[in-house]
């Protein structure tokens, strides 16, 4: 009963023969999985966006206390972190391309490659968010800012509008890092497979995907790091 | 064998129904059809909590005086009521039962494009569904379904946070959904089967899964936004913090109008089917009513703050809503006419299904023509907030949308059960269903324009109200026994009802080409299609043979 | 219960005649095409039902009918929004010389004071053919002021000011609903609007007030320490208040704002919002110093400290009697 092999003697893979067996053949099942990936990500995308528009109405109403709140977390861990995730975008990428060439060995690497870069994002940002705890820059009843506008000495941002904006820096790149988390799933679970063989270059759909949403994780972190970090910084 | 919770048939052919037996074929089955019943059976259940939570509304309602239960209870009644009737009924309803059914055997597909993620979608929905009930039973929410900040945030004491993370589920049910439709349609698509043969339930469904698709995530970010606002004190809407409240509403109000099209898109889808069928016609204008459907997807959700005229916005972001709202009804209107049209010179059966569709022809009608009311800027500052907008928009979701849920129920009951209902019972219910229907709702656009606002326990003060709502309340009642005669005529026919053929309509789509019920692939051999949609001709030619599939 | 049985509300101000009017229209239109669309389906249901031996006639479509239904609804829906827009327009737009009443609304009552300083709970009694105008606030949820027999309403919002006017035509006593839930006892948040002729207004008007709502202001002001810096000459830390409201504002970031209600709120509850341009940042802000009743006075006084001296015609922007004018009818419009 297991489909091991279609038309063409090719082995076909599939742990799951009813994976398969609704569809017409192996190019109408990548498709589908590409396509509802690219689908997905839009869906991801719109989710996101809510969080955007919020802010930039916000930001457009409290510039100064925004540029105030947004000089208190550090450029420096924000930019380190950007770097991090551009390059684990880059071993995704060689991940794909080793799956494509039966690359086993590189394909593993850059699998576990990939992860130790998320798990140092996600640790730097525990550091920064540790940071925002101890200096009482997170909302809620201990919430409490003190800083000048920048630019204008003398004149002190408005705390309720800081907490604003800390208020969607904590739920966007919470989420953002609650989707690292789940990428970090996925990965080990790319990783397993790996091991165990089951990627071959006529069938590694997986890999692809859980690149395509990695990419889009990456993506979504190119925003949010001048929106909330990069407020009317000067050299 | 373990037994059935299939229906029993005499088993002379495998169908989807009885090729497995047991709970756990159910429960672990990856097959479209039987996820559609699983969902009906859910959706059904939480038609009547839903419809229980109106019954008492209505009663509360028969006298000017809050004496049947405590504003706090009514509170609670009228936000469950909206939020289980719009999340768990009717947005699921017919993409999740016919539209899970129906679409890939309409394309001529084997099963969805992702099966197992279909079945995912269902436990999404159970779940979402039991952190509903437990939120109901251990207090519930009393926000309205609309849960405006800051009330919802900072000042009511109900479980926000756990009706808001059911919906947030629901919610992603509802995505994975639209995802499977949308992959489907663009790819597993017969030979032959090309974008300008589809039936228009197709087209109406993509056009609801695109909406599914964009919308749904953005109330998603709300809830989270304002789960996130009660639990750990943030103040995004906070007027005392610099918040806005106003921003909640058009986060909220972006997804709830599209949100409105889901619920009426496939519903139209159904009727588009049942009234070529009952006219032995293509219907009038295809690519006109193909195109309207994606036009309203897309003018859906251009036009969200005509909920918010009199909120607070300028009054000239007023005028460019107002506009756009006009433009949306434009499609909508296109279609009534297309459909009028086709019963032109057609030869018009009156069967249960068609009666269906006649009662949602009339009653979508006057509710579309409302719309125009509120959409007038100078008029929806005095309708909005009342029981003119209730009526409205009851007019378009329940005498439309489960009009046609309704009516797909019952045309395409021979080929999900294999049996036919009774043809009598089902022309007195829809009957019943559309007199009472009228009856409920119909009073209260006068009560609106009289000025009796919504979400009212106790109207006292204005005690002149009390006969439109007593009338109403009567129609409530009659509503409700047309609801419940489909229940119990349903279930009697798949025990006793008389077995039904292939097509026993003779209606034009791949679906009739296959056995009533289907076997568990659909078709014995994958279909190539040589013909356009609606060949109701062919169909009706003497001496018709059924156009040669390849078997 | 059958005595008692009105189909239709009463029309009690200027707007309500001009919306009855659309809503005619409109009941009309929509009447005669739901009515042009029953006749089709019914006469096509009956005209065309099956029939042994006669077949459907497979009809594709008809670009002119498609076009030809498009556009005319088309046309009809645009009559309708234009109209819709002007009533609208006029719905939104106070006449300049409105008496003012500050509406504060709370979970559940509704809380109004006039200019001349009479306060009511859940009642607003006002003269047959003076034009008022609300300005509105809300203490907690937001609320929504609703008048059905003037055919107005406005969402009370907490944070800011919603503004909304009428004038009476008619005598008499109406409802007033909170229109937006706003809780457990939304549907208790009932009131009434009490219009009366002229005479008995001033009679009732003269039967007690704590003065005018601009005299509070004024005592306030001083309370507060507020005269410390906004003196009425050049010397103060603060701008100069005499004459600023309804008047152009230069911010410090270079735009310029009119200083309406929600400014001069604004400015005392949030003062580094948007500074004035050539002042520091010294003001400190008094969130939580003062209720909205006090928001309310200090506003109105800013305003009458705007008025020309009494003897001179009263400036465009506002109304409201000065301290030292006698409230009489013959003040109105």
């Amino acid at each position: 009963m297991p489909d091991s092999s279609s038309a063409t003697g090719l082995h076909t893979e599939e742990h799951n023969p009813a994976l398969l067996h609704h569809f017409a053949d192996p190019e109408q099942q990548r498709d589908a999985a590409s396509l509802g990936m690219w689908v997905f990500l839009g869906t991801e995308i719109m989710f996101f966006g809510g969080l955007f528009c919020a802010y930039l109405v916000y930001r457009r109403w409290y510039f100064g206390d925004f540029a105030a709140a947004s000089g208190t977390i550090s450029m420096a861990y924000g930019a380190t972190n950007t770097a991090v995730l551009i390059c684990s975008s880059l071993t995704v990428v060689l991940a794909v391309w080793a799956a494509q060439t039966a690359r086993r060995t590189l394909l593993i690497t850059s699998l576990i490659l990939t992860m130790l870069l998320g798990l140092v994002f996600l640790g730097i940002k525990g550091i920064e968010y540790r940071e925002k705890f101890t200096e009482h820059h997170v909302p809620g009843a201990s919430f409490r800012f003190d800083q000048a506008i920048p630019g204008h000495p003398g004149q002190y941002a408005n705390p309720r509008h800081a907490q604003i904006f800390f208020s969607l820096y904590f739920v966007m790149t919470g989420l953002h890092a609650l989707h690292m988390i789940i990428g970090l799933g996925i990965f080990l679970w790319l990783l397993t497979m790996a091991w165990k063989g089951r990627f071959t270059p006529e069938w590694h759909t997986p890999v692809e995907m859980g690149g395509l949403y990695w990419h889009f994780v990456d993506i979504v972190w190119i925003y949010l790091f001048p929106l909330l970090y990069l407020i009317d910084r000067h050299p | 064998m373990s037994m059935p919770t299939a229906i029993p048939q005499p088993v002379e052919r495998e169908d989807y129904l009885n090729t497995k037996y047991g709970v756990w074929s159910w429960l672990l089955t990856t097959d479209h059809k039987r996820i559609a019943l699983l969902y009906l059976l859910s959706i059904t259940f939480f038609f009547f909590i839903g419809g229980f939570f109106a019954l008492l509304i209505r009663l509360e309602l028969l006298t000017p005086a809050g004496d049947l239960v405590q504003a706090d209870t009514y509170n609670k009644l009228f936000t469950m009521h909206g939020m289980v009737m719009v999340f768990f009924f009717l947005i699921p309803s017919i993409p999740a039962t016919l539209g899970n059914f129906l679409v890939p055997l309409m394309i001529g597909a084997k099963d969805l494009a992702f099966p197992r993620i279909n079945l995912l979608s269902w436990y999404l929905y159970i779940i979402a569904g039991v952190m509903m009930l437990h939120c109901m039973l251990t207090g519930g929410v009393d926000t309205g379904w609309t849960f405006y900040a800051p009330f919802s945030t900072n000042f009511t004491n109900t479980k926000i946070v756990e009706a808001g993370l059911a919906i947030f589920v629901v919610g992603f049910s509802s995505i994975l959904t639209g995802l499977n439709f949308v992959v489907t349609i663009h790819r597993m698509r017969a030979p032959g089967m090309t974008w300008s043969r589809l039936p228009l339930f197709i087209w109406a469904h993509y056009a609801t899964s695109i909406i599914q698709l964009l919308g749904t995530p953005v109330v998603a970010v709300t809830i989270v936004l304002v789960a996130a606002e009660r639990a750990l004190h943030l103040g995004i809407f906070d007027p005392r913090l610099g918040g806005d409240p106003l921003l909640f509403q058009h986060l909220f109000w972006f997804y709830s109008h599209p949100a409105v099209y889901i619920m009426i898109l496939p519903s139209m889808g159904v009727v588009t089917e049942i009234i070529a069928c009952f006219s032995r016609k293509r219907i009038f204008g295809y690519s006109f009513v193909a195109f309207s459907s994606i036009a309203i997807a897309v003018f859906g959700f251009l036009v969200w703050a005509h909920h918010m005229f009199v909120a607070g916005m300028s009054v000239y972001a007023a005028l460019v809503f107002s506009l756009l709202s006009y433009a949306v009804a434009i499609p909508s209107a296109i279609k009534v006419f297309n459909w009028t049209a086709t019963l032109y010179k057609g030869s018009i059966r009156y069967d249960a299904p068609m009666l269906y569709a006649f009662g949602f022809l009339g009653l979508f009608t006057i509710g579309g023509l409302t719309g125009l009311f509120l959409a007038a800027l100078g008029i929806d500052v005095h309708v909005t907030d009342t029981y003119f907008v209730v009526a409205h928009f009851h007019y378009i979701m329940v005498g439309g949308a489960v009009m046609g849920y309704l009516g797909g129920m019952h045309f395409w009951w021979p080929k999900i059960s294999g049996k036919l209902y009774p043809e009598g019972w089902a022309r007195l219910a829809a009957l019943i269903v559309f007199i009472g229907f009228n009856l409920t709702f119909f009073p209260q656009f006068v009560l609106g324009y009289m000025g009796m606002p919504r979400r009212y326990y106790d109207y006292s003060h204005m005690p002149e109200f009390q006969i439109l709502n007593v009338l109403s309340t009567a129609g409530a009642t009659v509503l409700g026994v047309g609801y419940l005669l489909p229940m119990v005529y349903f279930l009697w026919s798949m025990r006793y009802g008389k077995p039904a053929s292939d097509n026993p309509w003779n209606a034009a789509g791949l679906e009739w080409k296959t056995a009533s019920p289907p076997p568990t692939f659909n078709f014995d051999e994958e279909p190539v299609v040589t013909w356009e949609a609606y060949n109701y001709e062919e169909l009706d030619a003497p001496h018709s043979q059924e156009v040669p599939v390849a078997r | 219960m059958l005595n008692n049985f009105p189909l239709w509300p009463e029309q009690a101000s200027t707007m309500a005649r001009n919306v009855d009017a659309l809503y005619i229209f409109l009941l009309i239109v929509t009447g005669m095409m739901a009515l042009l669309i029953f006749i089709c389906l019914i006469y096509f249901a009956a005209r065309f039902r099956y029939r042994a031996g006669v077949p459907a006639e497979q009809i594709e479509g008809s670009h002119a009918l498609e076009i030809t239904w498009s556009i005319i609804p088309f046309l009809i829906f645009m009559v309708i929004f234009a109209w819709g827009a002007v009533v609208f327009f006029k719905e939104r737009t106070p006449p300049a010389d409105a008496t003012e009443v500050y509406v504060v609304a709370k979970q559940w009552m509704w809380k109004l004071e006039h200019a001349e300083g009479q306060r009511e709970i859940n009642e607003l009694h006002v003269p047959v053919g003076r034009d008022v105008r609300l300005i509105m606030t809300s203490q907690d949820v937001i609320h929504s002021f609703y008048v059905p027999a003037f055919r107005l309403k406005q969402d009370v919002l907490p944070g800011r000011y919603t503004v909304e006017w009428f004038r009476a035509t008619k005598p008499g006593v109406y409802h007033l609903f909170c229109a937006e839930y706003c809780g457990t006892q939304h549907s208790g948040m009932v009131g009434s609007i009490v219009v009366l002729e002229p005479a008995q207004y001033e009679a009732w008007m003269n039967g007690g007030s704590t003065g005018p709502l601009s005299a509070t202001g004024e005592k306030i002001f001083a309370e507060l320490g507020c005269s410390t810096c906004h003196r009425s000459d050049a010397q103060g830390r603060g701008p100069n208040l005499q004459g600023v409201f309804g008047k152009p504002v230069q911010l410090e970031d270079g735009r310029t704002v009119t200083a309406d209600e929600n400014y001069l709120r604004e400015c005392i509850l949030d003062p580094g919002a948007r500074r004035v341009k050539g002042f520091q940042p010294l003001m400190p802000t008094f969130q939580g110093l003062v209720s909205e009743e006090q928001v309310n006075a200090l506003v109105a006084y800013i305003k009458s400290i705007s008025q020309a001296p009494p003897g001179e015609p009263a400036k465009a922007s506002a109304s409201t009697a000065t301290p030292k004018a006698k409230p009489n009818g013959s003040q109105v419009q």
